[in-house]
């Protein structure tokens, strides 16, 4: 039962620490520019591809001579390096491109830009490794991040899940001094209170916004290389259900608040994994038979109704402060 | 101005009448039709590419009918000759183009019920497809086998317990109770446009057990019908062995009307608690609910054979229709097409009537005023989350009358057809005719179905003709990147669509000559200018289009066309 | 201007008119169609089914031209949706030329595609739809030389029961018709075998596992059935084994594919599976082959592609004992219809022998159980657990 139940909470946590971290890219641009960001989850899904190819390139091949090879650490470094880069410059060059020349338009318009580069990145990814002859992407993930690390109550934790906690909290504390403790982050936040006014006040808010891509660009790369590690096994339209549930983080701790992502990805991905988990509750009660009929499928039904309840309550979501609206 | 076919528009009544040259032009694509299709001659065939863009043409003269200035009784005649006599002739010799102007027309009549949510009342619905499932699973599960199964394992009746009915009474009791608390809560505080603290969270409570009693409503409805079914075929093994093939398919004129009512219900179902959030997050939650109903869809197995899909699905017998076209030489398999074909341009007449006649009425005026600003349209007293139902009701109703056509067509459904991508489809219509405009929503349906299902599937068969092709390079492989291009450049270049409402283009290039960076200060254009000019350090605040954008705005862009 | 539009208008029509004349043609040419989701998540099947049929359809030109014609090989894309599907369904009635085809991977597409095909009697061989209602309909074009949901679902349980006496099995469905339909199947066969089915659900997860590995270790199941196709298994496999559980997993031939063991990586070690489609290296043909096709496609060969193989095979000898019975000209979509249904294959096929019962099913196929284990050379590599010849229950 304890073990049941710890299983529950430590890969929910893990899956949910995940969330979060692409849920701050998400964040980061809504914060700035009040649009969802329908083209992160392909921008993330391209960090992971990154990570595929240079694990492919840099690591040994599958079965190889243990010890040959570059240190798996060090290859881990150059598709963070990488990844970030070209997630980066891939968001800039979104932004320069779909999102820039629609900012005075009606809300609607650059929302649908959105949804249009995310479909368009999906088939340049499909594009690109199709005339490879790839279409389902293996990550080439070295021993060292599937070894288990330590066993808590019958749940392996293995090397990639630490990486990943330590990476979500790295990335946490340095973004929280970014946007709350520096120059630039003010700078940023006060382009993302009132555009006009911060122009006024000498700041420029196109570079601002570029730099806030930038910034969630590099989000999403990480994440996309942590995804391809802890589930190493992609396509080209695999970013998207990340991306929704992401999304439905960002939104559920608040959009627009640091923390509030983080907590957001976390309770959703415990609820998600709790409610996918619901019928195995039976082998443990036996009684309880009627649970048996909440199948895994549901998992993903729940996490939204999860969404919709707290907006109805709480629209602001957990961590998110009631904006008076400007009229 | 370029030429007028890329941007086509209304005539005005100045422009030269164009009578000849619409029945040239129509009559012109319509002999290539049938050149091409080896009707004149039958060794002559186009090749599918070419025949593709002829078909696209020729319908084009529907198009022109209606942009021209052309005596009335003309262009009535031309549709007449292009929808009545020309496609079914041409789908008589191959059945293809009836298929794709059947589904045509189940398209524009999806995206024109979408237009009234996006375009009219301006909500982003991302899962609207569920409608559309709703309607096809309605007439899906009543009319093939699949009705016989749910009986069947529901027999032998037993009575219903008292739990059965009172829990399901006893919640809907609570979303009457909710109800008048909302109505409390409102009258307390009369004219608050936005309330708080207490108040709110006693008002979201309150809506919740609204939703709690709908739901009990229907799961009460539902048990007694259930009962009601089951207890009339409890020992009648000869009544039950009749439903093999489903009901008496004449109830298919009735499940039409019915699926009105059902899709109506639960857009308002999915509506109510989601229509207060403001515009992305409606996006991103209709969304997850019509990703929702299709995992519904895929796991009620005892009612919708989850993925395994339903088949066999009947229609109407129309032996009057049936002897018609057998005596205009169809063959009989496409009997069904030609009824199909000759309701659904029945069907899209009526939906575009609603539509014309709704656009024009109070609640049309409403969704436009919320659209354009949700509190100064509360503020003028526009009922807003009735308003917002309203929208989603209707356009739900549509989807769900073409969900029960589209399930006659395919005797098939299962919920592959109900993907998040259909949504996007179907948006991709809207976007790219026109938002708020009828006839731009139809010709964006028309444009895409015709690339989709008829272009890029030809251009990948004369393609894989060439020796040596990469298939990787087959267009047809990217709908995606196509999709998605088309609503990029659309949002772009010309985010009024192909053929615009007046009042969107109007909105959409309100800020056209405004610098990004700035927004209310371009308003006032002086101010801006005179900022701008120079002002060390603010190199954005410049712009080009400054000084004229004051008397650019308004002046120009209404000219001739109200 | 308005003016020049319209012109433009008609001079472009005219040119198209032009054009469209210059590619009128004259030979008598014989097309055979494919039809499968080449785009979308599960492309990579249908196109082993396309590639395959090409390359049947190039080994046997020479054939038709010898007898005067120009077989030519025409693919349709289905996109795994059943719309699209009956649209293209639509345009192979109307292209005359096409007599046959081959397709489709999804149950889905066919069903509603075969009703639109059967008035115009184009025959259909399917490689891949298992569903039983796919040929249980009774329609005069559809056949399959793949084994039924109905027959392969009770091979892989009965083996998993008798052979591995599983007591306590886990049920997993990709909730796609394919592997639900192979899961209940299985299913149904456990329960009478005294086996307990310990729980039985469908998920559409592609990469995250751990609720469900969770229930499994809570389940205290001995056996897993999973029916499903292998880019979902390979990851299950891999999280499953990480988390410590090794008991077997079984599935249908959804897994034939070497990705499964790329996916899987340590974790395919005891996948068990069931297919007609014999392991490439028990073979030799199959060996040939396949690196004829790895060097075609620059892919390796899968079992949907050997499948493929054999249905275009089919195909062509229906389509020329038509020609032969109809005096060497062109046969009518009937007779290619009456010929396909008639088959008696025994030589040159993969696969083995086929010939088809009533409705279209094969009436009788060898078929292979397959377990992942270590090779020789110490890889993880698919190796034949034993054979089993399943007979269609109709004459």
């Amino acid at each position: 039962m304890e073990n049941f139940v710890t299983g529950i909470l430590i890969n929910g946590l893990l899956i949910g620490t995940l969330y979060a971290i692409i849920a701050l890219g998400y964040t980061m641009v809504y914060g700035v520019l009040q649009l969802i960001n329908f083209a992160h989850s392909e921008v993330f899904l391209t960090g992971g591809v990154v990570a595929f190819e240079i694990f492919r390139v840099l690591s040994p091949a599958p079965g190889a001579e243990p010890g040959t090879g570059m240190n798996p650490y060090l290859v881990f470094a150059v598709a963070l390096v990488t990844a970030i880069v070209v997630c980066g410059a891939l968001n800039i060059v979104i932004e320069r491109l779909a999102y820039r020349p629609l900012r005075n338009a009606p809300k609607l318009v650059p929302l649908i830009s959105a949804i249009g580069v995310s479909l368009i990145l999906q088939d340049v990814i499909k594009l690109l490794e199709g005339f490879q002859g790839r279409f389902q992407l293996a990550v080439n993930v070295p021993g060292a991040f599937t070894r288990t690390v330590f066993t808590v109550a019958d749940t392996n934790v293995k090397g990639i899940d630490l990486t990943l906690l330590i990476v979500a909290a790295v990335m946490l504390f340095g973004l929280n001094r970014l946007v709350n403790h520096s120059r630039v982050g003010r700078a940023i936040r006060a382009v993302a209170q009132d555009r006009v006014t911060a122009g006024l006040m000498g700041i420029d808010s196109n570079r601002m916004i570029s730099l806030t891509f930038l910034i969630g660009g590099a989000l999403g790369g990480v994440g996309g290389v942590l995804f391809a590690l802890k589930f190493p096994n992609l396509d080209p339209y695999s970013g998207t259900i990340p991306g929704i549930k992401a999304f439905s983080a960002a939104v559920l701790g608040g959009i627009g608040s640091i923390p509030g992502a983080v907590l957001g990805g976390l309770v959703l991905g415990i609820i998600e994994n709790f409610l996918g988990s619901l019928s195995g509750l039976v082998f443990i009660f036996p009684k309880l038979a009627f649970l048996g009929a909440i199948k895994a499928e549901y998992k993903d039904v729940g996490a939204f109704i999860a969404l919709i309840v707290i907006l109805i309550f709480k629209p602001s979501g957990l961590l998110g402060r009631n904006a008076t609206e400007k009229v | 101005m370029t030429a007028s076919l890329l941007r086509p528009k209304k005539a005005g009544p100045d422009a030269p009448d164009r009578t000849l040259w619409l029945v040239a032009y129509t009559l012109l694509t319509g002999l290539l039709l049938f050149w091409g299709s080896g009707r004149l001659d039958p060794g002559t065939k186009f090749n599918s590419v070419v025949l593709s863009f002829v078909f696209a043409a020729f319908l084009g003269s529907l198009l022109l009918a209606y942009q021209w200035r052309a005596n009335g009784a003309v262009k009535v005649l031309v549709g007449v000759f292009v929808l009545i006599f020309v496609v079914p002739d041409i789908g008589r010799g191959n059945g293809s183009f009836f298929d794709l102007a059947i589904q045509m027309c189940i398209f524009a009549a999806l995206a024109l019920g979408l237009n009234i949510v996006v375009g009219q009342a301006g909500l982003l619905d991302l899962g609207y497809v569920a409608f559309f499932a709703v309607g096809a699973y309605l007439w899906g599960i009543f009319g093939s086998g699949q009705f016989q199964g749910i009986v069947k394992s529901d027999l032998p009746f037993v009575p219903l317990g008292v739990g059965d009915w009172l829990i399901p009474l006893l919640l809907t009791l609570a979303g009457v109770a909710g109800y008048l608390w909302m109505k409390a809560i409102d009258r307390a505080h009369p004219g608050s446009l936005k309330p708080r603290g207490g108040q709110r969270a006693a008002r979201a409570f309150s809506v919740l057990l609204i939703v709690i009693g709908v739901v009990g409503i229907l799961v009460l409805v539902a048990t007694l019908i259930n009962a009601a079914i089951t207890s009339h075929y409890n020992g009648q093994p000869a009544a039950l062995s009749a439903l093999a093939s489903g009901i008496n398919p004449n109830f298919f004129w009735l499940f039409i009307i019915l699926a009105v009512a059902v899709a109506a219900i639960a857009g308002v179902l999915i509506g109510l608690p989601v229509l207060k959030l403001k515009g992305d997050y409606l996006a991103i939650v209709t969304l997850g609910l019509g990703e929702v109903i299709r995992v519904f869809a895929n796991n009620l197995t005892k009612y919708t054979s989850g993925p395994q899909g339903i088949s066999g699905v009947t229609t109407a017998p129309v032996s009057l229709l049936d002897k018609l076209a057998g005596a205009l030489g169809f063959p009989p398999e496409q009997f069904k097409l030609f009824f199909l074909y000759f309701l659904v341009l029945l069907v899209i007449g009526v939906v575009i009537t609603v539509n014309v006649r709704l656009s024009r009425s109070n609640i049309g005026r409403a969704w436009v005023a919320i659209r354009e600003d949700e509190i100064a349209a509360q503020a003028m007293g526009v009922p807003l989350v009735r308003t917002k139902i309203m929208a989603f009701a209707t356009g739900a109703s549509f989807a769900g009358v073409m969900g029960v056509i589209f399930a006659a067509k395919q005797q098939f459904i299962s919920p592959e057809s109900f993907t998040f991508f259909q949504s996007i489809s179907v948006l991709t219509m809207v976007i790219l005719g026109g938002m708020g405009n009828i006839a731009g929503v139809i010709l964006g349906a028309a444009v895409v179905t015709l690339l989709n299902l008829s272009i890029l599937t030809a251009l990948s068969e004369t393609l894989q003709a060439l020796p040596n092709f990469n298939s990787n390079l087959d267009p047809a492989k990217y709908n995606r990147l196509i999709f998605g291009a088309i609503l990029v450049l659309m949002m772009l270049f010309r985010p009024e669509g192909l053929l615009p409402s007046a009042r969107q283009k109007i909105m959409m290039h309100e800020n056209d000559d405004t610098d990004p960076a700035l927004d209310s200060l371009n308003d006032d254009g002086a101010i801006g200018g005179a900022l701008g000019t120079g002002a060390p350090g603010m190199p954005d605040v410049t712009s080009p289009g400054q000084a004229t954008s004051a008397e650019n705005t308004p002046i120009d862009r209404t000219g001739g066309r109200q | 201007m308005k003016k020049l539009g319209l012109s433009t208008l008609t001079l472009g029509a005219l040119s198209l008119g032009v054009l469209a004349l210059g590619s009128a043609n004259a030979a008598t040419v014989i097309k055979i169609a494919s039809m499968s989701p080449l785009t979308g998540s599960s492309s990579d099947l249908g196109l082993q089914i396309r590639n395959a049929t090409e390359l049947a359809i190039r080994d046997n030109k020479s054939a038709f031209t010898a007898l005067g014609f120009d077989l030519q090989f025409v693919a349709y894309d289905d996109q795994a949706d059943p719309t699209t599907g009956t649209a293209n369904a639509r345009r192979i009635a109307a292209d005359n030329s096409i007599l046959a085809m081959v397709g489709t991977l999804n149950s889905g597409v066919v069903i509603p595609s075969s009703e639109v095909l059967a008035p115009s009697h184009v025959a259909i061989v399917s490689p891949a739809n298992t569903n039983p209602k796919v040929t249980d309909r009774g329609l005069a074009n559809m056949n399959r030389i793949c084994a039924r949901d109905d027959s392969q679902g009770p091979a892989g349980a009965d083996y998993l029961v008798s052979t591995l006496k599983a007591k306590r099995v886990y049920v997993l469905n990709d909730k796609t018709p394919y592997g639900q339909g192979l899961a209940d199947a299985a299913e149904a066969f456990m329960k009478t075998k005294s086996a307990t089915i310990v729980a039985s659900e469908g998920t559409e997860e592609k990469s995250d596992f751990s609720s469900i590995i969770g229930k499994i270790k809570a389940s205290k199941a001995d056996a897993i059935y999973f029916g499903g196709l292998y880019g979902q298994v390979g990851p299950f496999s891999k999280q499953l084994r990480e988390a410590g559980v090794s008991i077997p997993v079984m599935g249908g031939d959804g897994y034939d594919s070497p990705d499964l063991l790329s996916l899987a990586g340590a974790g395919a070690k005891d996948i068990y599976f069931t297919t007609v489609a014999p392991p490439l290296t028990a073979v030799p043909a199959a060996r040939v082959l396949s690196s004829r096709y790895n060097a075609a496609y620059k892919k390796p060969l899968a079992g949907f592609g050997i499948m493929g193989y054999d249905s275009a095979k089919v195909v062509i000898s229906g389509v020329l004992s038509a020609i032969k019975a109809n005096g060497n000209k062109l046969p009518t979509r009937t007779q290619v219809e009456t010929a396909i249904r008639g088959t008696k294959l025994s030589a040159g096929l993969l696969t083995g022998a086929i010939d088809f019962n009533s409705v279209g099913d094969r009436t009788s196929a060898k078929m292979y159980i397959i377990q992942v284990k270590n090779s020789a050379a110490g890889k993880l590599d698919f190796s034949t657990a034993g054979t089993v010849t399943v007979k269609s229950s109709k004459q």
